[in-house]
């Protein structure tokens, strides 16, 4: 069986990707992609804690973990879903969608 | 709103069994006073050129006390014949100090019974007078808010049961009346006499409240009648006689000549009277109203009302020494007003110090017969001395204000009402005998004055100034009313209209009928006032002196009149053409000339050309005013200069030199100011933009920066995180 350290590594270093992309990129849109690997490296260690944690054996509330991944996985499209609209709508305005541009709220 | 009076005055009287047991009138007896000053406030409120609802207003408010006042003395009458308590009292706590209660009260006795009627009907008989003879001047409606408001006070005054309150009412009065006499404000010498007025009666007051508080700190009440615990009843005038005062004096003489005081001022008693003959400068029906008929006589009902006080310690027939100071100061009064009044030619200023003269009469009454002489003459008093007035005001008005007598004349025919009507008044005041209300009156206090134990000396007075009353007034109805018309030639004298008349017929019935109810032989008012029962003794004419001295008193009065007849009226009195050496200008100017075109100079009098230095005294006033002038005002102008030099020099000077040292203190304060504290505060705020340029430069809204601050907390925090767990060993690097 993959030891649960292989899957904190994977994490870890697709995090440490998302954050490099987020950090780095000047199109809102490539740090939004950033951003949700950045979720999904956490939502990775959800399911690797959960795994090789006490509950797996799906007993009781064994089922926890996975919700919790479930949930995140939603919020993260729902967070997605409203982050793209608001670039779309940004973009409709100001025809840009260069974050270092993006300085103003007002209209 | 009366309704809520009530019911504040019920529940401040609620402890007092007498309000359960009073009967209406005497319950509400506060409304007396009280609506002719609720109707002055509301005429108050008007426009100026709503006459004739202010004249309704007064008219009507005095009429509902004149009804209240006729119960209220219907009520007494009832008391008094059927030989129950004439005197009820009605009192109330009106505030708490400490331990020490301040009461306020009304008295319905036949002394307020008398005087209310007396007050609301000749004041009404004025205002209705007043709607004819104020029926041209602008301010009309203030003229009705002052009356009124005069009338409210004057009624308090005499229902007051409490000094305090009698106080309070007596201040309205004061200025009421400072307020009339300068009514024609504009005229630069009403100003002047409302503020003599003011100033002469202030005086006379201050004693008044010294007595007041001083009779308080004695015996803890202000009250005249509480059920034995007034302060003039006998509990209490034990205790102020075993207090001596200065010189011989109980406390009870010295608080009785300190209020004396007051009364003095308000009476125009020697040597405060010099404030009530310039105080005809205000309209006539005010001097008819207030300067004869009623404030001024507030003054003897003050002495009446106190005379408990006055009269306490004397022996049986003997006198106290506030008596005897009172009775002195009435004679001198009596004889000083009768004397000036020989030598005055304004119409209003003879009858000025006629009423003078009469107030020291009634003092002298008050003093030697007690309180029924004198106030029997005062009531008699007030009705002819009203008349009086308004008579002369009808001359006055009828001569197109004229008020110098030598320039009238043969008026009984031009108006011959006013005439007759001031006959009656003028031969009241004279003491015509049997016929008129004035002998009876006068007549009981010279007799009062014969029989006074003390000395003779006022009886002499008031006989003088008894001859001396027939012969001013002799002198007067003949420059007036006979004659020939010395008036300018091209104008002449009209009757007044009825509204005017009227009320001095009214009068002149009244002057001749009161003087029924003070014969010896059927002495109603005496019995009335002292709540004894009356019996017709036509014996009392029989009783050794009184004949004599009525028929002495009769042959003065004869006398006067006839001397008066015999220098004034005995051939015309003209006015001399004016010669060329003639020291007179004449004031009057174009059409100052007789038919023919001629100058006239003016007239001098008989008595004058017989001796021009007694004359020069007397017309003069005996030179009170300039002697005042001379001392009193001189003092006075040298210590308000003082006052006022120590005012500029030395605490100015002081203020001035604390001024410079805070001046000083303030320049110290604005340079440390301006140097340290603003540079500090300065620095700081530089700092603070430095500092807010850093922050705005972090928030200046660029997201990727805000991702960096975050990647780099998140190290932190991850690092932090790593380090706290390597010490507490749940991780080994």
């Amino acid at each position: 069986m993959t030891p649960l350290a292989a899957f904190l590594i994977v994490a870890a270093l697709v995090f440490a990707i998302g954050l490099a992309i987020a950090l780095t990129r000047r199109n809102a849109i490539l740090v939004l992609i950033g951003i949700e690997l950045m979720l999904n490296a956490a939502n990775l260690n959800l399911i690797a804690f959960w795994r090789f944690g006490p509950h797996s054996s799906g007993t009781g509330d064994g089922l926890t973990g996975m919700m919790f991944a479930i949930f995140s996985i939603a919020v993260a499209a729902a967070e997605a879903a409203v982050g793209l609209g608001l670039v779309i709508a940004y973009h409709r305005h100001a025809k840009t969608t260069d974050l270092d541009a993006m300085t103003r709220m007002k209209g | 709103m009366m309704a809520g009076v009530a019911s504040f005055m019920a529940s401040g009287i609620a402890g007092d069994a007498s309000l359960l047991t009073a009967v209406w009138i005497v319950r509400n007896l506060w409304l007396i006073p009280a609506v002719p000053m609720l109707a002055a406030g509301l005429i108050a409120l008007l426009k100026q050129p709503r006459r004739k609802i202010a004249a309704a207003l007064a008219i009507s408010a005095l009429g509902f006390s004149l009804l209240l006042s006729i119960g209220a003395f219907a009520h007494v009458l009832s008391a008094w014949h059927s030989s129950s308590a004439t005197r009820e009292v009605i009192n109330f706590n009106w505030f708490d100090l400490g331990s020490t209660h301040l009461q306020l009260g009304w008295v319905l006795d036949p002394l307020a019974a008398v005087m209310l009627v007396m007050v609301t009907f000749v004041g009404l008989l004025i205002f209705i007078y007043s709607t004819g003879y104020m029926a041209h001047d602008e301010n009309f409606t203030r003229f009705f808010c002052f009356l009124s408001l005069f009338a409210g006070a004057m009624l308090g005054v005499l229902i007051a049961n409490s000094l305090l309150l009698l106080f309070m009412c007596w201040e309205i009065v004061g200025l009421t009346s400072y307020l009339l006499i300068g009514f024609w404000y504009h005229k630069p010498s009403a100003a002047a006499a409302a503020k003599k007025a003011f100033l002469t009666t202030r005086v006379g007051d201050i004693f008044f409240l010294l007595g007041i508080v001083w009779l308080f700190a004695q015996t803890g009440t202000l009250l005249f009648y509480n059920n034995g615990a007034g302060a003039m009843e006998p509990a209490a005038l034990a205790t102020l006689l075993g207090q001596p005062a200065a010189w011989g004096l109980t406390a009870a003489g010295a608080i009785g000549l300190l209020i004396f005081a007051g009364a003095a001022g308000k009476s125009g008693q020697l040597p405060l009277h010099v404030w009530l003959p310039d105080a005809m400068e205000g309209p006539t029906p005010v001097s008819a109203l207030i300067h004869a008929a009623t404030m001024v006589a507030a003054g003897v009902y003050l002495v009446a009302r106190v005379y408990p006080l006055m009269s306490a310690g004397a022996s049986a027939g003997g006198t106290t020494i506030s008596l005897t100071v009172v009775a002195w100061v009435g004679a001198l009064t009596a004889l000083f007003g009768a004397l000036v009044a020989v030598a005055q030619n304004d119409i209003k200023r003879i009858l000025a110090y006629s009423t003078v003269s009469q107030l020291g009469y009634m003092m002298v009454g008050l003093a030697t017969g007690g309180v029924a002489v004198g106030m029997f003459h005062l009531i008699t008093h007030a009705f002819f001395k009203a008349l009086l007035f308004l008579g002369a005001g009808s001359v006055i008005h009828g001569c197109h204000e004229e008020q110098d007598i030598r320039h009238m004349g043969r008026l009984r025919l031009d108006m011959p009402l006013t005439f007759v009507t001031y006959s009656v008044g003028m031969l009241a005041l004279s003491g015509f005998p049997i016929f008129f209300s004035g002998f009876w009156s006068k007549d009981a206090i010279i007799g009062a004055a014969h029989s006074w134990p003390v000395s003779k000396g006022p009886f002499v007075m008031l006989i003088a100034g008894a001859l001396l009353t027939a012969f001013y007034m002799a002198r007067q109805v003949a420059y007036v009313f006979f004659g020939r018309w010395r008036g300018p030639a091209n104008s002449h004298a009209h009757e007044s209209p009825l509204v005017m008349t009227l009320p001095l017929s009214i009068l002149a019935v009244f002057a001749i009928a009161l003087g029924i109810l003070g014969t010896p032989a059927w002495p109603w008012f005496t019995s009335f006032i002292e709540s004894k029962p009356v019996l017709l003794d036509l014996h009392a004419f029989a009783e050794p002196g009184l004949l004599p001295l009525m028929s002495f008193a009769s042959l003065l009065v004869f006398l006067g009149l006839g001397l008066g007849w015999w220098f004034y009226a005995r051939k015309a009195i003209e006015r001399p053409a004016l010669a060329p050496v003639h020291r007179h200008v004449s004031e009057h100017g174009d059409e100052d000339r007789d038919e023919e075109g001629r100058e006239f100079g003016e007239i001098t009098d008989v008595l004058e050309v017989a001796s021009p230095t007694v004359w020069g005294w007397l017309a003069h006033r005996l030179y009170f005013d300039e002697l005042y002038a001379a001392t009193v005002l001189r003092w006075y102008a040298a210590l308000a200069w003082l006052s006022d030099w120590l005012d500029r020099r030395v605490w100015g000077g002081i203020v001035t030199v604390v001024a410079n040292g805070f001046r000083g203190i303030g320049w110290m304060n604005r340079s440390v100011d301006s140097q340290w504290i603003d540079g500090t505060f300065d620095k700081g705020c530089e700092e603070l933009v430095t500092g807010g340029g850093v922050l705005a430069w972090l928030q200046a809204g660029r997201a990727p920066g805000y991702l960096r601050v975050l990647a780099v907390g998140l190290l932190v925090l991850a690092g932090l995180a790593l380090v706290v767990a390597a010490a507490t060993g749940q991780v080994r690097l």
